[in-house]
């Protein structure tokens, strides 16, 4: 008979930044949208090139009525509900992201820069919390670098298979991060949510003159503003799949694991 | 099978007002002065972070002519209705004159002549608004730190207050009056000019004519235009809503550096 045993899976400094984590994302993600809404079109290089961005979000008059319409590059797109022209039907307003996605739900540039720059700073410092804590601690090293038999192309390909069929590892297997998640919380905390910071900062006037570097690296401050919206984009996705992954792997053990630490794992038989 | 679409209504419906909750709890801190007080601290933060990593002379990005933009934006205010600007307009700001008074020890009347014939500097910087969009442009002006000098200020003098020509907002108070203000760190930034040339070209009425500041560190709403008066201050409570400016007065950072 296979015996269910509850393994302590997460330490509570990794509950604690992974819940403040959420929080902050969540408000970034909202006031951010709010912010993007001011001037809702995004550019490559030090300039904004008005008449070229290379995406935009806005709304159009088309056979006497009003649309959403999204643009990336030379296509078109009609958003209307969703992009450009949103909200209870008959009372649509001209905005680029919906009032349930935003911070303050109405559009106001002043208030979710405010609710920006402050979760930003809660942002910053948990994620510092977090990489000092998981590199003295060893979690990092421990937990999510890939070892050689992970990156093995046999076992890559194995994982692959697994995910894709929603079958997931048991007994032991099922006591650390599997390739995949290794790679896909790596990507996030080493790239991602770091490059958020770097191009937000870029975004600054200020910090400008503290670190021009910054310009270079990321080829000027409308560049700068484009990327943070793609890695933001790339961030939500993240998420939608993590929530997905959470769910199909078993929900409740999984956000007890992220509450308590406790996580329960099916013993093989004579594991004992 | 009824249970399925049961039970997934009922967890749509659980979402759903999850969401509005949280949206609603959200807009109720935003608007709450205690909650808004909480948001705005993070000002300070920001502020002396920022001044803390960088140099007090530490220079804005200067960008190749090349790099100027043939669609600068114009917005705020782009052509003031107010008569006495009107009037200066019309006569080509022979009249004009840029007042520096306060907390000085010797308060200055200066024409255009004057600001040209000052210690100048022209720089190609990029514009910043807060709504996201850069533009870049050549200024040239007379640098604010050795006209500040040349009147003298009082060892009390903590901001310098630009007061303009133009009203952003009607209101029967005259708060709607742009202003602005910076500290004396920013006042005495070698790249803090009042600029009365774009690109080579008197200043354009849209972008400010005769003259606005350049605080090449913060955002756009900082670079006041139509400049009329610098008043060196201890404290700018008293005017205006007392926030230091006409868009700190509607809910902006002071500190307009990010």
């Amino acid at each position: 008979m296979a015996k269910r045993v509850l393994v302590y899976r997460h330490a509570g400094l990794t509950r604690a930044t992974h819940w403040v984590n959420v929080l902050a994302f969540t408000i970034l993600l909202m006031s951010g949208l709010n912010i993007f809404g001011a001037h809702p079109a995004l550019y490559w290089g030090q300039k904004s090139t008005f008449a070229q961005p290379w995406l935009s979000i806005g709304a159009e008059e088309r056979d006497n009525r009003a649309v959403g319409v999204t643009r990336v590059g030379g296509v078109k797109f009609e958003t209307t509900g969703v992009l450009g022209y949103s909200g209870k039907l008959n009372a649509r307003v001209p905005v680029a992201f919906p009032s349930w996605a935003t911070i303050p739900s109405y559009r106001d540039l002043a208030d979710s820069r405010r609710w920006h720059f402050f979760f930003a700073w809660l942002f910053v410092t948990n994620g510092v919390v977090y990489w000092l804590a998981g590199l003295i601690g060893g979690h990092i090293r421990r937990d999510l670098l890939p070892t050689a038999a992970d990156v093995a192309p046999r076992n890559i390909w194995h994982e692959v298979v697994t995910h894709a069929r929603l079958q997931f590892p048991k007994g032991e297997e099922a006591r650390r991060y599997n390739v995949l998640q290794k790679g896909a919380y790596l990507a996030v905390i080493a790239l991602l949510l770091p490059l958020m910071v770097g191009t937000g900062l870029t975004m600054s006037p200020g910090f400008n003159a503290a670190a021009p570097w910054l310009l270079d690296l990321f080829g000027g401050r409308q560049s700068a503003r484009s990327l943070h919206f793609l890695s933001a984009s790339l961030l939500v996705g993240f998420v939608l799949l993590h929530l997905f992954m959470v769910v199909a792997s078993g929900t409740w053990n999984n956000i007890r694991s992220m509450i308590t630490g406790r996580y329960a794992i099916t013993a093989e038989e004579d594991a004992a | 099978m009824s249970a399925v679409p049961h039970r997934r209504g009922w967890l749509k419906a659980a979402g759903a007002s999850l969401a509005g909750l949280w949206l609603a709890a959200c807009d109720r801190i935003t608007t709450n002065p205690r909650g808004a007080a909480v948001l705005a601290s993070a000002e300070g933060l920001t502020r002396r972070a920022q001044r803390r990593v960088t140099d007090r002379k530490a220079l804005a990005r200067e960008f190749p002519a090349s790099e100027i933009s043939s669609d600068f934006r114009a917005n705020g205010s782009i052509d003031p209705a107010e008569s006495a600007y009107r009037a200066h307009v019309a006569a080509g700001f022979a009249d004009w004159r840029l007042v520096i008074d306060g907390l000085v020890e010797r308060p200055l009347s200066l024409s255009l002549a004057d600001l040209r014939a000052a210690p100048g500097r022209s720089q190609i910087t990029r514009h910043d608004c807060v709504e996201g969009w850069s533009s870049i442009a050549r200024w040239s002006g007379a640098r604010l730190g050795p006209l500040l000098n040349q009147a003298g200020l009082r060892k009390n003098a903590r901001y310098i207050v630009f007061h303009c020509a133009d009203s952003l907002e009607q209101t029967a108070d005259g708060s709607g009056r742009y202003y602005e203000s910076i500290d004396l760190i920013d006042a005495y930034h070698p790249q803090t000019i009042l600029a009365y040339a774009m690109n080579g070209q008197p200043l354009p009425v849209p972008h400010g004519a005769p003259v606005r500041l350049r605080v090449e560190r913060q955002l756009g709403y900082k670079q006041a235009k139509y400049v009329m008066r610098l008043e060196a201050v201890e404290d700018f409570a008293h005017l205006g809503r007392g926030k230091g400016g006409f868009w700190e007065d509607r809910g902006y950072e002071w500190y307009a550096g990010i």
